[in-house]
């Protein structure tokens, strides 16, 4: 056992726990903070997957900008005055089986079929290279997913002052 | 223990992927439903990104996964957006109370 396989199990245990923490906890701030971790937890796979420049994307976005905006909304849908922030919660018992049923089959498909691995070659650094896609094969791509964030933003800024 | 590989990846991603369901299906509030599906979005994130580190399909997985995360900002806005106005209507984001679109 390696140190990348040991970092890989640690990675994998703050994802999977903290997750585990946001789907069972009643109260929501306490959800939001343990999501902080999944996406902590999500961001050091990826960097075991070697992408690192996803991984910082990763970081920069959900955590700086996600995880805030989610905040928010805790806070102005809740009455701070007499402190009301749990989520209620029903058809635990037939999600838990129905949903444990949906992971055992495709834990199963996952663990049985034969993928077939082909070690992708690793660079230094992958921004150069995502940068070169960004602009040369998938430049139409690039361009109308600026043109959405665009138009949800100012549909959002416009939705929520109405 | 077997050496870490692809299938391990996708365990990870199988079991996120779960969670997620289970948020968006037990939990009232609407922002905890927004919170299950930023958790399956993560798993599909974690299953192109492995896919283009195992398979022979050079960096387009991780480019696709980029784009994912912009599609999540966007979406995590406007809904957010959504669930503040259900709030100043109706005073609650509880999902299974909010069953009029019009008061």
């Amino acid at each position: 056992m390696n140190i990348y396989d040991l970092i890989f199990y640690l990675f994998a245990a703050l994802t999977l726990i903290s997750a585990f923490f946001v789907v069972t906890n009643k109260n929501i701030v306490h959800s939001a903070f343990y999501l902080l971790f999944t996406f902590f937890g999500v961001a050091g796979i990826y960097v075991l997957l070697g992408a690192d420049f996803v991984a910082i994307v990763q970081l920069i976005v959900y955590v700086g900008g996600i995880l805030i905006l989610l905040l928010f909304g805790v806070m102005l849908t809740n009455k701070i005055t007499n402190v009301e922030i749990k989520t209620g919660t029903i058809n635990i018992f037939s999600a838990t089986i129905g949903v444990g049923l949906f992971a055992g089959v495709l834990l199963a498909a996952v663990l049985y079929a034969p993928w077939k691995v082909t070690l992708l070659q690793e660079p230094v650094s992958t921004t150069g290279i995502l940068g070169n896609l960004l602009m040369n094969e998938y430049v139409l791509v690039f361009e109308l997913l600026g043109i959405i964030l665009l138009i949800a933003l100012i549909g959002a800024a416009s939705i929520a002052r109405r | 223990m077997v050496t870490v590989g692809l299938t391990h990846f996708l365990v990870i991603s199988t079991l996120l992927f779960s969670m997620g369901i289970y948020a968006i299906i037990t939990r009232k509030n609407a922002v905890m439903v927004l919170m299950g599906v930023e958790l399956i979005l993560n798993s599909a994130n974690i299953n192109f990104i492995a896919f283009s580190r195992f398979g022979n399909f050079g960096f387009n997985g991780q480019l696709i996964a980029l784009f994912v995360i912009v599609l999540a900002a966007a979406e995590a806005a406007i809904a957010l957006a959504i669930v503040l106005n259900i709030y100043k209507n109706l005073s609650t984001v509880n999902v299974d109370e909010v069953d009029n679109l019009k008061e």
